[in-house]
């Protein structure tokens, strides 16, 4: 048995919540200067051109990439050898989110009540999502979702009797319908298969995903790269103006599911997909 | 790529009809934002006879809530947010005499009839771009509904703002024609 103090999750959670924003992934940067190679558009071009420009000021002056900072989502893996003390762990992680956002100067996005729509001043409270592992670490992704992407995803209850041709269509009629709204080149998650909660769960994981980085299921990876070479046929291209650069990547996750169903989920990220990671370790309990 | 035009706000009738669409435009002078609970303000305030926080003539509007400024600067990062939330307000401002938004993605049906009857100019900024945006704002004053936070309205001084005409006031469509030259579905 381990122990870790609040304080060292907060600071913690702070942190990756400004350099999430202020520091896109080289993933994401080597998947523009491919697309630049390999967009036909002059103009698809010339957008690519000024989002590598725009990442690079955001990286070097330690600014925002984007005004929209999202709403902060993590991934909370807790060995279950390890005791939180001080305080409670969702506390600190919304503390965390809290002086992150204020230190970071990033947007507050987040309105208390969906209906009453009063903005909660602090980005607060964050999307946490918890998987208790073996072991004594505390492993934290912070992953801030803007809605512009957010926005144009979807869920569909397939029958099994669409099979995989009709989850893949469903795939890319949301990403034809979204068109130029989620800021392209997206990154395209799916989550295919488990309870409707659990499809959506899966497609988000996906997003967190590197560039690049195939599902290491051969068969499943194969299914990636059709989706993507089919929603690069679109013709969206780089901001919607046109092009053959829609998507960077299509990373496709599956569960297994009930012998009636055939959940899939679609969740877009911008080419702003953010998420920064660290691995907190226990110490001996005092 | 077209050639590139220089335009001075405010954004008159003559100025928008020579504007096609697929034009690559640097906006120079006084602009104003206003995102989501603004619109609705706004329309709210027109809808009761209260005065609007601007005259909405031959004006622009940016859809955009910025991050906050952090010291020395004018602005936080500022790129546009998506304009499909505003389709269901724009129609009665650009009825008061707005010509000119800009934002990122689709329209409606009914925004683009209001920019054709009326004569608009729908304008994309980069979207996603925000700190790069950001350097062409001179400067950013609140204005109205500082309760709104980031999404208070403000008038904004820009310098070669570069945006590009995706629907003109004859209502082409840039995401149409450039969708369809790429597509091979």
């Amino acid at each position: 048995m381990k122990e870790i103090l609040v304080e060292e999750i907060i600071s913690a959670v702070e942190n990756l919540c400004i350099e999430a924003n202020y520091n896109l992934g080289s993933d994401i940067m080597a998947g523009f200067n491919q697309a630049l190679k390999d967009e036909r558009s002059p103009l698809g071009r010339e957008v690519l051109e000024r989002l590598i420009e725009n990442a690079e000021i955001a990286q070097e002056e330690r600014v925002p990439m984007c005004q929209d900072t999202g709403m902060a989502v993590l991934f909370v893996s807790i060995g279950q050898d390890l005791h939180v003390v001080g305080g409670g762990l969702t506390e600190a992680i919304n503390e965390g989110v809290r002086r992150g956002y204020d230190k970071g100067y990033l947007r507050k996005s987040v309105v208390k009540d969906p209906f009453e729509r009063v903005n909660t001043g602090d980005n607060t409270p964050a999307v946490i999502h918890y998987d208790i592992v073996p072991g004594d670490e505390l492993h934290l992704i912070v992953a801030p979702k803007g809605f512009g992407s957010e926005n144009m995803g979807g869920l569909k209850m397939c029958k099994p009797s669409e099979g995989l041709e009709g989850a893949m269509q469903f795939v890319v009629d949301t990403v034809d319908r979204a068109g130029g709204n989620p800021c392209p080149p997206i990154i395209v998650g799916v989550g295919v298969g488990g309870t409707m909660e659990k499809a959506t769960f899966l497609a988000k994981k996906g997003l967190l995903r590197e560039v690049g980085i195939h599902n290491p299921e051969k068969r499943l990876a194969n299914i990636e790269k059709e989706l993507l070479n089919r929603v690069n046929r679109l013709g969206i291209g780089p901001q919607g103006f046109g092009g053959v650069t829609t998507a960077l990547a299509v990373n496709l996750e599956v569960y297994p599911t009930h012998i009636a169903g055939m959940p899939v989920a679609v969740n877009i990220g911008c080419h702003a997909t953010r998420h920064k990671e660290i691995t907190l370790q226990g110490r001996a309990c005092q | 790529m077209s050639e590139i035009i220089r335009i001075e706000t405010p954004l008159t009738q003559k100025r928008l009809k020579s504007l096609k669409v697929g034009d690559n435009v640097l906006l120079n002078g006084v602009i104003y934002t206003g995102r989501d609970a603004a619109h609705k303000k706004m329309v709210e305030a027109l809808e009761q006879g209260e005065d609007l926080p601007f005259a909405m003539e031959d004006q622009i509007i940016y859809f955009v809530g910025p991050t906050p400024a952090k010291e020395g600067q004018v602005i936080g990062s500022a790129g546009p947010t998506t304009s499909g939330r505003m389709d269901a307000y724009s129609p009665k401002l650009i009825a008061r005499g707005l010509t000119g938004m800009i934002g990122k993605g689709l329209r409606s049906p009914d925004v683009i009839e209001a920019m054709k009857k009326h004569g608009a100019v729908y304008f994309g900024a980069i979207g996603g771009a925000g700190a790069l945006i950001a350097k062409c704002i001179v400067s950013a004053e609140v204005i109205a509904y500082p309760e709104l936070g980031p999404e208070a309205v403000r008038r904004l001084v820009v310098k070669d703002f570069p945006v590009m005409v995706i629907i003109d006031h004859d209502g082409n469509n840039l995401y149409e024609i450039g969708k369809a030259q790429y597509r091979r579905a």
